[in-house]
């Protein structure tokens, strides 16, 4: 080895070389075009289909026309702009934005517990929110703060709760996720007990109003828990992109993570935290929308592979592109009734996890 | 027109000539036990430090302490004073993680993690770090491949790989070469060693195979139980009685085309004809007693 004869993969040509590393670098440009653009079609589709359809171009054209300094021909009527602006953007922005939180906390999350089988509602946000929303819808307990109805915020604090529970529980273990895993669990199961014993103090008709919303159900609210969700989404999911790189670093493990300089209780608080809040904001205003958080960073890693630099924003924007596209089933299949969203996730998500198990392509 | 690679890049940045390791009296104790027990240790710039001793003697919870990743007491500190950081003190574990779907640049890329604030992303000189150490190790081609589908001589290059990336002028290798057979064995320590004369890198491995560990290291450090029994170069530490006592069995050093060779003992020769196992051995001497 001395004298270490060239070998043929030292005289290949250097470009092919430093195409392979420009390739390792390359922002994910293609592939997030890609789901833009798809995701501008779910929210087209969705925008215009509903009860009262709208035809596409008026849809388009009005959107257009509301970019400043764009001025386009209007062909919608004042009634269709109605709907279209109170109506059927607000909920398809909202389905767009919470699709988006919980696919990319849960890419979050699945970094930092190097666990395929992580979610959003991993450390108690569920059960926590859940317990939350039955104290707020049952019993009308009013933490209502400024714009904020009582319901959303009850549910957020019971989620914000639940997890720094199970992040005090495993207290000195935040070194260790298995441990904080384990804080969740224990944290989930004591808050699904007590939301439980609340719904059997409930009458029937306030019961199945708990239970309807805890299986996830979009809002028709108009634009407040949109904007409600809007600043979380902004600053949580930048700060969950700025840390994929952590994230793949912490694939290494602790040790390893650590002689490289990296801080992994550090990595793993901040993106525990960013998670968490995104999950609890998507939580307050839909629900429990089921397998969006587990299954998108999945569907993403058969895309584009394991970089948690493509998985994390990408998961975002898919998320937000499948949710707004089920949203359209949700409103349309059944109509003039509706089908709470998270029924439909899990009928999809489920069968389709089953099957990225079963072909062994579920890593972390 | 690209900008050039930096030369020798790859390369840590240039050492002053007193820049080195020093450790005094290193401890470290699990709930009470202490299993490394006082560690005085200076190393000249580019130099090979060779730790050897049985089993659970400590070597790799000295390394890992000299790194931080166990609690220690006592001084680590270069040869300027300062407790190193990553970016001074690279390491190469026994069974690094090969995480699926990664690609050998990717996983290379890891090695600049020191160099990069919180939430800074790598730039192009990173990047042409990456290139140049990846040109410089052969393994160009290996580039897109994932790094679990590389054998076991190919991963390991790769790790070495990463660890150069660092650009750390202190090496750390634990066990490098316990995976591998003898050939693949040799080129890495040959490929550590070029690259230690080269860069001027300070190499502390841990070895098992007290051969290699004579060839390649400077000097030797046998670990009892956590305690240095012996420091020197290798002729000196490679003292047959005192190997016999510390392994607990007896040991031969002998000479080979100038190199040292360690040897356990012949075992002793059987008094009459026949195969006998230890097991028969045994249960004669049961016979005896009874």
């Amino acid at each position: 080895m001395r004298s270490r004869t060239p070998t043929p993969e030292a005289q290949r040509a250097p470009d092919a070389l430093e195409a392979s590393v420009a390739r390792a670098f390359r922002r994910p440009v293609a592939a997030l075009l890609g789901c833009v653009a798809l995701l501008v079609l779910a929210i087209l589709a969705s925008a215009s289909q509903g009860a009262a359809g709208l035809p596409v171009e008026g849809v388009v054209r009005s959107l257009v026309g509301a970019v400043p300094g764009l001025d386009v021909e209007q062909t919608l009527t004042t009634q269709q702009e109605q709907v279209l602006w109170q109506i059927r953007l607000p909920r398809t922005m909202l389905a767009a934005l919470v699709g988006g939180s919980l696919a990319v906390a849960g890419a979050g999350y699945q970094g930092v517990f190097r666990n395929p089988l992580a979610d959003p509602y991993l450390l108690g946000v569920s059960a926590g929110a859940g317990l939350g929303a039955v104290l707020a819808l049952g019993f009308g307990l009013d933490l209502s703060w400024g714009p904020i109805d009582a319901l959303p915020m009850a549910a957020f604090l019971g989620a914000v709760l639940a997890v720094i529970g199970s992040v005090l529980v495993a207290r000195a273990s935040f070194r260790d996720p298995a441990t904080l895993l384990l804080a969740g669990v224990a944290m989930a199961a004591f808050f699904s007990a007590s939301q439980t014993y609340a719904l059997t103090r409930l009458d029937e008709t306030r019961a199945r109003e708990v239970l309807s919303w805890l299986f996830g159900r979009l809002a028709t609210h108009g634009w407040q828990p949109v904007g409600m969700l809007v600043p979380y989404v902004v600053l949580a999911g930048a700060v969950l992109v700025l840390h994929a790189r952590h994230l793949d670093v912490l694939r290494l493990g602790d040790d390893e993570a650590r002689s490289l300089g990296l801080k992994p209780a550090r990595s793993r608080l901040v993106v525990v935290t960013a998670a968490t809040l995104i999950t609890a904001a998507a939580v307050s205003v839909s629900g429990l929308i089921a397998f969006v958080g587990l299954v998108t960073p999945h569907v993403v890693r058969l895309l584009v592979g394991h970089s948690y630099r493509l998985i994390v924003p990408l998961s975002a924007v898919l998320g937000a592109t499948f949710l707004a596209f089920v949203d359209i089933g949700a409103r349309t299949l059944v109509a003039p009734a509706e089908l709470p969203v998270g029924v439909i996730t899990a009928f999809i998500g489920a069968p389709f996890f089953s099957f990225v198990l079963w072909r062994g392509k579920a890593n972390p | 027109m690209t900008p050039q690679p930096p030369v020798g890049a790859g390369a840590p940045t240039p050492l002053r000539p007193t820049h080195a390791l020093r450790t005094h009296d290193v401890r470290v104790a699990f709930q009470g036990n202490e299993v490394v027990r006082g560690v005085d240790l200076e190393l000249r710039a580019g130099e090979w430090l060779g730790l050897i001793g049985p089993n659970g003697s400590g070597k790799s919870t000295y390394l890992r302490s000299l790194l931080g990743l166990v609690p220690r007491t006592g001084t680590v500190e270069l040869g300027d004073g300062l407790v190193p950081t990553p970016t001074d003190l690279s390491f190469m574990p026994q069974a690094p993680e090969l995480p699926p779907g990664m690609t050998v640049v990717e996983y290379v890329l890891l090695g600049r993690t020191a160099h990069l604030g919180w939430l800074q992303a790598e730039s192009t000189q990173d990047r042409q770090i990456v290139a140049s150490v990846l040109r410089r190790l052969g393994l160009a081609s290996f580039a897109d491949r994932e790094v679990r589908s590389l054998s076991g001589g190919e991963a390991q290059r790769v790790v070495i790989a990463r660890a150069l990336t660092q650009q750390a002028p202190v090496l750390l290798l634990d066990e490098p070469t316990s995976a591998l057979d003898v050939g693949h064995s040799v080129e890495v320590l040959e490929m550590v060693d070029e690259l230690r004369h080269q860069d001027g890198l300070t190499v502390i491995a841990a070895m098992h195979d007290l051969g290699m560990a004579a060839r390649y290291a400077d000097r030797l450090l046998l670990l009892e139980h956590g305690s240095p029994q012996a420091l020197g170069v290798p002729e000196e530490v490679l003292d047959p009685d005192l190997l016999s006592r510390v392994y607990g069995h007896p040991i031969r050093v002998v000479e080979l085309d100038g190199h040292l060779v360690v040897v356990p003992a012949p075992r002793p020769t059987r008094p009459t004809g026949g195969r006998h196992t230890a097991i028969d051995l045994e249960s004669r001497r049961m016979e005896e007693i009874s």
